[in-house]
């Protein structure tokens, strides 16, 4: 059979139909429709009145906004960089074919398949100052409990914690993936060439990783900058919004004040930075590798 | 993995092993290596027992089949790893790499990344980083496999120059008997993991041990014919060949079994076409290669035995021809049911 012309067009236009249907009405409408918004005082129950760029300067003065933006900044580098070191570790002590490396691969793997409402349920367990995990180690032991989630310091500790238990899993899986990119012959090669297993994991397998070492930073900060769920379920924000990131802000002026052109403004500030954040990691990176 | 085998290289020798793939040649080589280790047994090397030590440490240096370069560092560094790592001085390390670029040529490649350079010149990183450690012993590992034919037939005689200008030893892992007869001094011929022959190259093609060298080696492979002794004595033997041919061997008679099958090995070369006089037997033409200087003839006996014969370059002989051809006998083998071979007495020399 052969196909040309329209009718080839209309055939090859419908089997992406369905797909192209939800896309633009599920995502490119929405995106729009937010950006249009974030120009508007906006609520549920009404057309939005046309502002200018007002959202936008409201939120260069409002202390609320800069303390979130302050602390998801925080959040992601107290979050990305351990997640990343620690779980190029598991892999380096992972990437091997033996039955129990299977067994901890699956079981360091298990907590992302857990929903973030069970995993801050979890956590509050362990966390707890009067009845958590830590709280009667510490009683036990003579100690005072920690007040993890109520001190304004440590309550940004216990979500990054929370965070990287519960983000082990992807990372872990693509170090492994790139780790299997390695040819054994090029390992062959350095212990031929005399290299000590220090020197063959800096100067051969971590240069062979370098580009699942962007692509990890990159996605992870992405999806620190988008930190929600945990700071929500553990701690909604506080103490004294000690612990509100960015899409907390957003939700919370949404759907609890319904300011939605200035919820909308601030998703938008938030989606710029992290496109600035991803471009800037990407060319700082491929800079390097020259030609 | 291997069944016993023992070997010893002289100073400065270039041995290579042959033999099918799964023969256990790489699997020793990598032993030497100290790549994969042995359930039993002992590598030395010029009076040093290394089969204990790491492969760094052997004093050895190996040319992978598909290069192992280190693919995010230049040329120079490629090269200079090793040293570094043996903490050479730096200007030592400069001296011995600038050096090994020239003789192989590849000094305006020096600040490239592997994955800028073609197969050929790769496989000459692979070479510079093994000859900048200054071994005593080279391993190749299938050196020319991954090149092109043409390009295959340059490095090797080029890896025949450069075996004049290093002192050390090589040992080189083929399937190619090509490369092993033209570029060894002794050829270490394997199958089923065991040493089957261990000589020089013409001493290999021209007595083989047993039947499966007399096959491996040689292009087209030496045809077998079964044979039953007619007469002989201490300078020969008389077989019949299953279509009748009486064909006279220089094998003497003593040296045969009394009893089993007999097979009469034949090369190529002493079997010709032949016309009027001086034909032995004849034979249908089933395919003919013609290779230019000479022309293959595959062709089947009365019996309906195969049989491989040479004829000139310009032969007129086509498929489906009767082609009469003259048995060189006193140029055949003899191999027992064993595959034992049983050739003629060695000239004095």
């Amino acid at each position: 059979m052969k196909l040309y012309g329209r009718r080839a067009q209309l055939e090859g236009f419908a089997f992406v139909a369905p797909f192209l249907i939800l896309y633009l009405f599920l995502l490119i409408y929405p995106l729009l429709r937010g950006i249009v918004m974030s120009f508007q005082r906006a609520d549920p129950f009404g057309g939005g009145r046309f502002v200018g760029f007002g959202n936008f300067t409201e939120l260069a003065a409002d202390p609320v906004f800069h303390q979130a933006l302050a602390n998801t900044f925080l959040f992601t580098i107290i979050i990305v960089p351990p997640l990343t070191v620690v779980t190029l570790a598991l892999a380096l002590a992972l990437n091997k074919p033996t039955r129990s490396a299977a067994w901890f691969r699956g079981l360091f793997f298990a907590p992302s398949v857990l929903s973030v409402t069970i995993v801050t349920l979890i956590w509050r367990f362990v966390l707890a100052p009067d009845a958590g995990l830590v709280g009667e180690v510490m009683q036990a032991t003579g100690g005072q409990p920690i007040p993890f989630l109520s001190d304004p310091g440590l309550v940004k500790l216990a979500i990054a914690l929370t965070t990287i238990w519960w983000s082990f899993g992807l990372p872990m899986m693509l170090f492994l993936a790139g780790l299997q990119q390695i040819p054994e012959d090029v390992y062959e090669a350095a212990a031929l060439d005399g290299a000590s297993k220090w020197t063959t994991l800096w100067r051969v397998t971590l240069p062979s990783l370098r580009r699942t070492v962007l692509l990890v930073i990159m996605l992870q900060t992405a999806a620190q900058l988008q930190l929600f769920g945990q700071a929500q379920l553990l701690t909604s924000g506080g103490p004294n919004g000690a612990s509100r990131p960015v899409v907390l802000f957003i939700y919370e002026t949404a759907f609890v004040r319904w300011q939605l052109g200035y919820a909308s403004a601030a998703a938008e500030l938030l989606f710029l930075l992290i496109l600035a954040v991803t471009l800037v990691q990407y060319f700082t990176v491929n800079r390097q590798d020259g030609e | 993995m291997l069944d016993d085998l023992s070997l010893t290289l002289e100073a400065r020798e270039f041995i290579a092993f042959l033999g099918p793939s799964g023969s256990g040649k790489s699997t020793l080589l990598r032993i030497i290596a100290g790549l994969e280790s042995a359930d039993a047994g002992e590598v030395w090397l010029e009076g040093r027992r290394i089969d204990g030590l790491a492969p760094g440490d052997r004093g050895v240096s190996m040319v992978f089949q598909h290069y192992a370069l280190y693919p995010h560092m230049t040329v120079r560094e490629n090269m200079a790893f090793g040293l570094k790592n043996a903490r050479v001085p730096r200007d030592e390390i400069q001296t011995r790499v600038d050096a090994a670029a020239k003789v192989l040529e590849i000094e305006e490649h020096l600040d490239k990344k592997p994955g800028q350079l073609s197969g050929g010149q790769r496989q000459r990183v692979a070479i510079g980083r093994a000859i900048v450690k200054q071994p005593k012993l080279f391993l190749l590992d299938e050196p020319l496999s991954n090149l092109d034919a043409a390009l295959r037939m340059r490095t090797r005689v080029e890896l025949a120059q450069l075996r004049q200008k290093v002192d050390a030893a090589v040992i080189m892992v083929t399937h190619d008997q090509a490369e092993a007869m033209t570029l060894a001094d002794r050829i270490v011929v394997m199958n089923d993991r065991t040493i089957q022959q261990v000589g020089p190259p013409m001493e290999i093609y021209e007595r083989p041990a047993n039947a499966f060298v007399a096959q491996f080696v040689g292009s087209p492979a030496m045809t077998l014919i079964p044979a039953q002794i007619v007469a002989g004595d201490g300078h020969l033997v008389i077989l019949k060949l299953g279509d009748g041919t009486v064909v006279e061997t220089a094998v003497p008679r003593a040296d045969l079994p009394a009893q089993g099958e007999l097979r009469l090995g034949l090369r190529p070369e002493s079997v010709r076409v032949s016309v009027g006089k001086g034909v032995t037997t004849r034979a249908t033409v089933e395919l003919v290669e013609r290779l230019g200087e000479r022309t293959l003839v595959y062709a089947r006996l009365a019996d309906g035995q195969r049989i491989t014969a040479e004829d000139e370059g310009h032969s007129r002989v086509k498929i489906g021809d009767e082609i009469g051809i003259r048995i060189d006998g006193r140029a055949g083998h003899i191999f027992g049911a064993d595959g034992a071979s049983h050739h003629a007495r060695a000239r004095p020399a």
